[in-house]
């Protein structure tokens, strides 16, 4: 091993140990439970659980194992709403789901897919670069514990206004994060969002997905089974970085001033914030990846928020019930680390594996070609309980499940608040709204300038999105789309949305809009949704009118999903993310992944790919302004009702799009949603570097045809060759489109007709310059 | 003038990629016996006499060095007959 130092020994270093046995002859001892967030009730039942008074380090494992984080204590109760609604048919393509590492579908051919989205908002508040890069690294490790190789990533970033100082603080450093570690990584980043809104000032929200694919009988569990096989624990070493709230349980005995600046060998209260090291983990995924095709694995973990006592404590509940653990067999880079410390560490770029005896050695041949450094550290037992020691010293003897899977759970009180009703009758109705073709003209170009609809290049241009050499879609696409491997054309598609301000207007709606705008996004690519995850980010569970929020997104978004007949099969929650009292806008993020059969059939957003092209609306523009970014730009308002949603109409859309795409019948398309009809085709035409000749429907309001946020719609680019057979695929299902203009190659310009004529250059400068001027 | 050095590294409890690096390049090239690298910046500035050290550890702390991660130590270099 080249990065061999020697481990921490009690002779180089006295380590105070706080013993199963000192807690039974020290039962009254005082312990600082609450610093490290428990309750007093919680802390009672540890002790009624372990008929003592917890060590140190069974403190420091059900302290951070029974956190909201890790123990869903206060969403539990709503989250079950999604096993409700889950039909058999809905599970049929589903080889695990929620509760596992991250769900599992099959798409045909023998090929698994598995993806997940998962936050690390506060990590990327405190030390933006390092907060973002290792919530793309602790994603990308939870789809590989699957068995699956990691083929994309997407990020779903939310900031205070553009403008905003502390914007300028956090958003440069997290862009380059993701991009940084993903770029090390090799893996390519293939969409995502970025939205400013004010109300994640001093709490950005950080969200990164992974996707990644496997052969479907190849698939692995967290779970420790078989007496007697052995635990084995590789990558990084645990050091002490990412302690944060365990330190207090040092406080006694290491002196600390707090004050940072070198030249002191004291520990000070240790830092929550992790380093993360990108070409360790690559080495680690390859490394992974040929122990799971040597079939040496009986079960994986990766270690990420609470390190070992989340790993160990899972992997013995999932399996035959028992685990002994030698803690001083754990190969540390710092001396002196207490077992508290050890257990609670979040060292970046580790995994633990369960191996039957007779395949430890090849394992560790494996993990040495990798140069990755792997130690035996415990084995299974089938005693039911969790022992750790510490040189001899039993630290930890606990049942494993009490830690995992058997905390508090937590009826929160859940209330709407009376403020809603305010909030829906301040309607945009009395908006004042442009009717000139000149008001129209300013209106257009100062929307798309505007900070959530500008050109995302700034951001995007920093990440990879072609490495690998399988990216067939990716920004500014609606979706991104990968190829499962080299040798296939078979694909999959992921989009992920949420509209903070639908849904703080109406949760239950909103979550829907949220999915019903996934939905879309994937079929305009031309794939067909097959599954669902979501990372819900609100504020504080304590807040009733916050838990009201939370169980109506949840029960829409479970509703939702079965009326499309699409199954939810993972997700995450993000409590807390407020400031002071102030909750951030709920943000139920969906994200919705599609199967493309033949990539090749993709569908693009810029027009100008075929000679002639007809521009077709789908469905059907209604005066819908509540929560509409036109009010948020212009009016600084927010109020009224969300666009109205309706998912049985996404889903013939879908069948439209999908068909449309396989057939040969769409040469571009491109989903209608923040901004509306305007938006959509300025980037068409865009993206497509091609001018488009616009005429608004005759019985529509010019001002509610270009900037109505109505859903369902979708606005698709048809060879003239193909309108006819694709109008009367419309008609056949009764699907509303109206003719809305045509590709004018020979003219770079926008032409609204009796509205305004717009350069592309002039809408070029309009649309990409606006996040250079604020962070270039 | 004076001259003033403020060194920057890593806390010694978060992770040094880098340091590790180059600790694994060293094993590699055939450079044994050392244990552990840790890298760093090192900043030289040449400031007026008058400059205070509250000015200086303020320029370390906000500017030079990224304190959430990272620690600093500022010198002032004695001068050397210029």
């Amino acid at each position: 091993m080249p990065n061999e130092q020697s481990t921490a020994s009690p002779e180089e270093a006295v380590v105070h140990v706080d013993t199963v046995s000192a807690a039974q002859a020290s039962p009254d001892v005082a312990q600082p439970y609450r610093e490290l967030g428990l309750k007093d009730d919680e802390y009672t039942r540890i002790r009624e659980i372990l008929g003592r008074r917890p060590t140190e380090a069974e403190l420091a494992m059900y302290s951070v194992m029974w956190s909201e984080h890790c123990s869903y204590k206060s969403s539990k109760v709503h989250l079950s709403y999604f096993g409700k609604t889950t039909t058999d048919e809905m599970k049929s393509k589903m080889l695990a789901g929620i509760g596992e590492n991250a769900g599992v579908v099959d798409i045909g051919d023998g090929w698994a897919v598995t993806f997940k989205v998962e936050s690390h908002n506060h990590p990327s508040y405190v030390e933006p670069y390092q907060g973002a890069a290792t919530g793309v690294g602790g994603i990308v490790r939870d789809i590989l514990a699957m068995g699956a190789r990691p083929v994309a990533v997407m990020d779903q970033l939310r900031f205070g206004p553009a403008d905003a100082a502390d914007t300028r603080r956090v958003l440069p450093g997290i862009v380059s994060g993701v991009g940084g570690y993903g770029n090390c990584l090799g893996l390519p980043n293939i969409g995502g969002e970025v939205v400013f809104d004010e109300s994640y000032a001093g709490n950005p929200l950080v969200n990164a997905a992974c996707i990644g694919v496997l052969r479907s009988e190849d698939m692995y569990t967290a779970h420790a089974s078989g007496a007697g096989n052995k635990v084995i624990l590789y990558g990084s070493r645990t050091g002490l970085d990412g302690i944060g709230g365990v330190s207090v349980l040092a406080s006694d005995t290491f002196s600390g001033d707090g004050s940072a600046g070198a030249g002191s060998n004291a520990r000070r209260k240790l830092p929550s914030v992790q380093v993360g090291d990108p070409f360790a983990e690559k080495v680690l995924i390859e490394c992974t990846l040929e122990v799971f095709a040597a079939d040496l694995v009986v079960g994986i973990q990766d270690l990420g928020g609470a390190g070992l006592s989340c790993a160990t404590s899972e992997l013995a509940s999932a399996g035959d019930g028992g685990m002994h653990v030698w803690l001083d067999k754990v190969p540390l880079r710092a001396t002196g680390m207490s077992p508290a410390e050890i257990l609670s560490s979040e060292s970046q770029e580790r995994m633990c594996a369960v191996v039957t005896p007779d395949k430890v050695e090849a394992f560790l041949e494996v993990c040495r070609k990798w140069e990755v450094e792997a130690d035996v550290i415990g084995e299974v037992t089938d005693t039911g309980r969790l022992v750790i020691t510490f040189h001899d010293e039993v630290v930890v003897d606990v049942p494993p499940r009490t830690v995992a899977h058997e905390g508090p759970v937590y009826s929160r009180p859940v209330e709407r608040p009376a403020s809603q009703d305010v909030l829906e009758a301040n309607t945009p109705d009395s908006l004042e709204r442009p009717s000139t073709p000149e008001e129209l003209r300013e209106t257009i170009l100062r929307m798309i300038a505007s900070p959530n609809l500008c050109s995302r290049a700034w951001v995007t241009d920093q990440y990879d999105r072609y490495v690998r050499g399988n990216t067939v879609l990716a920004q500014p696409a609606d979706s991104g789309v990968v190829r499962v491997s080299d040798d296939s054309n078979l694909g999959v598609s992921m989009a992920t949305d949420c509209n903070g301000r639908y849904t703080a207007l109406d949760p239950y709606h909103g979550a829907q809009l949220a999915l019903a705008e996934a939905y879309r996004n994937v079929v305009t690519g031309g794939a067909a949704p097959t599954a669902v995850t979501n990372c819900l980010n609100f504020g504080s569970p304590e807040d009733p009118a916050v838990m009201w929020q939370f169980s109506e997104a949840v029960k829409g978004l479970a509703d939702g999903c079965a009326q499309l007949g699409i199954p939810v099969t993972g997700g995450n929650v993000s409590f807390y993310n407020q400031t002071g009292t102030t909750a951030i806008l709920p943000t139920p993020v969906v994200g919705v992944l599609g199967v493309i059969d033949d990539v090749r059939r993709r569908t693009i957003v810029g027009v100008g790919q075929e000679a002639g092209e007809t521009l077709i609306l789908l469905g059907e523009t209604l005066d819908e302004f509540g929560g509409s970014e036109w009010a948020n730009v212009v009016h600084n308002h927010l109020g009224g009702r969300p666009p109205a949603v309706n998912l049985d109409t996404e889903r013939v859309l879908g069948e439209i799009l999908i068909a449309g795409s396989r057939d040969g019948m769409i040469s571009a398309a491109h989903d209608l949603s923040e901004g509306g009809l305007a938006q959509a085709v300025v980037e068409m035409c865009l993206t497509g570097e091609t001018g488009a000749r616009i005429v608004l429907p005759a019985d529509l309001d010019p001002f509610v045809a270009l900037f109505s946020e109505s859903t369902a719609r979708v606005v698709v680019a048809v060879p003239r060759s193909e309108e006819l057979r694709f109008t009367e695929m419309c008609q056949a299902r009764q699907f509303p489109m109206t003719r809305i203009g045509v590709v004018i190659p020979e003219e770079p310009v926008l032409d609204i007709q009796d509205v305004a004529t717009l350069s592309l250059d002039e809408l070029r400068t309009a649309w990409e310059g606006t996040l250079p001027a604020l962070f270039a | 003038m004076a001259r003033v050095e403020v060194d920057v590294v890593i806390k010694t409890e978060i992770l040094d990629p880098q340091g590790k690096a180059i600790l694994g390049a060293l094993g590699r090239a055939g450079h044994s016996g050392v244990t552990e690298v840790r890298q760093g910046k090192h900043f030289e500035l040449v400031v007026d006499d008058d400059i205070s050290d509250a000015d200086l550890e303020g320029i370390a702390e906000h500017f030079l060095a990224n304190p959430v991660i990272e620690t600093w130590t500022v010198r002032r270099v004695p001068e050397s007959g210029l």
